[in-house]
């Protein structure tokens, strides 16, 4: 993991008494609430439906087993004993007291953590594979670029108050683990023939109301030349970004209604005017930081266990979660774990205070003390040893932590929707519980497979519901909550955004309408091996359509 | 005139705003500024008068038309229509990192305490504040963060070359 610098501990502090003195000038009455909230905004703290909303930065989904005490230390002292990571691999809390959020804040800070730009009009907190390191298919280590950009992004003097939010994300595998697609600016890690490194970059993706893929602007970019490039598209769309319409100020607006090719090269005709400037890295820059994420001191194993196979074959739960929930891992004898949080009892994402501290010392007993968050609402051990499986899946099922569903359909993305969002036009998450409680059948669901299905309560689509193999957008039609039903969108290396069936469900038709949609599948896929997304594909929306309305 | 910084202190503020459609035989002797058009538009006859000259830029102007007359210009305005409205820390940048403007880059709109270490940075160095701001408090705020991590007008090289 990235090791603070003493640079960095100072800045932390000094943010802290910063917005402790703006806090308390907000309380005296010195700052408005619309003024405030460009700062509070700034560190993270939204007003919500019932209460302050507090969003903690995990920078591209790291965590150590110390942080994941200190989040589960928040939960229980400053807010109802729980947390929900968010799709942005971030964690919020739901029920902070504004004059609580500083000692938050400090709190925070002795373990390397803030709340810095997880909202606001600026560079959000950069996202990226939560395999990345581990990851069998990695061309790249994704994360040394991750922290260059988290660097050069911070407090920017000059984007710091651009049209709208930017989101970035960094993938360095074959898999698209980090929907790099639908970000303001993906970035990819490739190789050419030759094997040299290099980066796609995409700009102009997102999802909200208006769903576009991105772009790619540079097919092989100098990883040397990264930001040099990122401050000139950064520079470009705060000159041009829209800022009379809240709705069209995200750069995939500006993309769109500048063209392409033109918006591409006016990104050139700035870089070209900063490329050789100090921002450009230099290969002892890029080395220097490459030295934080060196493999842990792996231990040479065989990728064989007789205990693990022998419990595979006397323990058909375990076996069913090994199958679901276990990844491999570039080093033999080693294995990546998915923790779900789509459990049945708790809404997903949701993590309470004991199950923090109790991951944290999971992670510290079987998995070189790291967690990761990812973007779809779930948090990974990503160095457990084979041999240890099953005692490990033993203590995550006490904890309600084992369900086998990842990447299967109740592995669903919600947003919290109405039961704490203030924009939110529609409830989300009884209706991921409706969805839960009815699929919750593991044969159903291993042989539905590799599936995904997303849920958002309004149109701004913090659910994602536009990249999942089958959406739910809720909606408020005149006094009552509907729900649209999309089809055919992925987040993967093959993205695309899923289109709308036809006339919205209410709450008591989805499920079943979801269920019709699932039988139209089943019926007609080529066979087991034929997923969702590649029947859908295949056969377009009229069977579908035909069984939902005929 | 209201609350005014300048280079990290309170001052006396010299300069008048003019729109530049007024006769130039009938503008006063000293500094003035006027719109960048209206500069553009008379900059041979305004050069000839007693005074220094300094414009003001919409937020949307590109200030790479005035390239050639920056050595002719002591002082370049730019606007904060509202707080969240931050085109103009690139305009500042640019003119001072592409450009070399050395002369006065000031802030004016909604210019508050919360904002002016991101101004500086950018190449501000005064200060037209809001009438509600208070002063001993916007010049403590220069100082309130000390650590940077990328280049900009005060640092040509990123934390990891320093």
């Amino acid at each position: 993991m990235y090791q603070y610098s003493q640079a960095d501990h100072q800045l932390l502090q000094e943010r802290v008494s910063q917005f402790r003195d703006q806090v308390q000038r907000r309380l005296n009455g010195d700052l408005s609430e619309e003024e405030f909230k460009h700062q509070r905004l700034r560190n993270g703290l939204y007003l919500q439906l019932h209460a302050y909303m507090l969003r903690v930065a995990v920078p591209y989904g790291l965590l150590s087993s110390n942080q994941m005490r200190t989040l589960a230390h928040i939960a229980r002292k400053y807010d109802r004993g729980y947390g929900h990571f968010s799709t942005r691999q971030n964690i919020q809390y739901n029920w902070p007291k504004l004059e609580d959020v500083p000692q938050i804040l400090d709190d925070l800070a002795k373990v390397e953590m803030h709340a810095i730009q997880t909202s606001g009009n600026c560079i959000r907190n950069t996202t990226s594979d939560p395999l990345a390191g581990v990851a069998r298919d990695e061309i790249e280590d994704p994360r040394p670029y991750c922290e260059l950009i988290r660097q050069w992004s911070t407090f920017h003097p000059e984007f710091n108050f651009l049209p709208r939010k930017f989101k970035i994300a960094v993938s360095g595998a074959t898999h698209d683990r980090a929907a790099v697609a639908v970000h303001d600016i993906g970035v990819r890690l490739v190789k050419n023939d030759a094997g040299k490194l290099g980066l796609e970059i995409y700009v102009g993706g997102g999802l909200g109301r208006t769903p576009m893929i991105g772009k790619l602007i540079n097919p092989f970019l100098d990883p040397h030349d990264m930001l040099t490039y990122l401050e000139a598209i950064l520079r470009v769309y705060n000159r041009l970004g829209r800022r009379d319409n809240m709705y069209k100020a995200r750069i995939k607006i500006t993309v769109h209604e500048t063209g392409e090719d033109k918006f591409r090269e006016l990104v050139e005709e700035e870089w070209s005017q900063i490329k050789d400037n100090g921002l450009r890295l230099r290969d002892e820059d890029i080395e220097n930081i490459k030295a934080h994420f060196k493999d842990p001191e792996y231990e040479t194993l065989s990728d064989f266990d007789a205990d693990y196979d022998a419990a595979i074959l006397s323990d058909p739960e375990f076996a069913h979660w090994a199958d679901k929930n276990v990844e491999l891992h570039k080093k033999d004898g080693y294995r990546v774990v998915y923790l779900s949080l789509k459990s049945r009892n708790q809404p997903a994402g949701d993590v309470t205070a004991n199950q923090m501290d109790a991951i944290a010392d999971l992670a510290d007993k079987y998995s070189l003390g790291a967690i990761r968050s990812t973007h779809r609402q779930n948090l990974v051990l990503s160095d457990v040893k084979l041999k240890d499986l099953h005692r490990l899946w033993k203590e995550l099922k006490s904890l309600d932590l084992a369900t086998p569903n990842y990447n299967h359909l109740t592995d669903l993305i919600s947003c919290p929707g109405m039961d704490y969002c203030a924009l939110a036009t529609a409830r989300s998450i009884p209706i991921a519980q409706a969805l839960t409680e009815r699929f919750d059948s593991y044969d159903y669901l291993n042989d539905l497979g590799d599936i995904s299905l997303n849920i958002s309560g309004c149109i701004n689509a913090c659910g994602h519901h536009h990249v999942a193999n089958i959406g739910i957008l809720g909606v408020n039609k005149k006094g009552v909550e509907v729900y649209q039903l999309t089809l055919g969108g992925s987040a993967r290396e093959d993205a695309s955004i899923g289109k709308i069936i036809g006339p919205a469900f209410t709450a008591d038709e989805i499920v079943d309408a979801v269920s019709k949609v699932l039988d139209v599948y089943l019926e007609n896929r080529e066979d087991e091996t034929e997923t969702f997304l590649t029947t859908y594909r295949r056969l377009g929306q009229a069977p579908f359509k035909e069984r939902l309305y005929g | 005139m209201g609350k005014f910084i300048k280079d990290r202190k309170p001052q006396e503020d010299s300069w008048m705003p003019y729109t530049g459609l007024e006769d130039i035989d009938s503008l006063p002797g000293g500094d003035i500024y006027i719109p960048m058009e209206e500069w553009q538009n008379k900059r041979e006859e305004l050069l000839l008068r007693n005074g220094k000259l300094g414009v003001i830029l919409e937020n949307t102007d590109d200030v790479a038309a005035l390239k050639d007359d920056l050595d002719r210009l002591d002082l370049i305005v730019l606007q904060f229509p509202k707080m969240a409205d931050g085109r103009a820390f690139t305009q500042a940048r640019l003119l001072r990192e592409r450009y070399g403007y050395k002369g006065e880059i000031r802030a004016v709109g909604d210019v508050l305490q919360d904002q002016v270490f991101y101004m500086q940075r950018c190449g501000f160095n005064s200060f037209e504040l809001r009438e509600d701001q208070d002063i001993p408090s916007v010049i403590a705020a220069f100082d309130e963060m000390t650590v940077t991590y990328q280049p900009a007008c005060d640092e040509e090289l990123p934390i990891w070359r320093r």
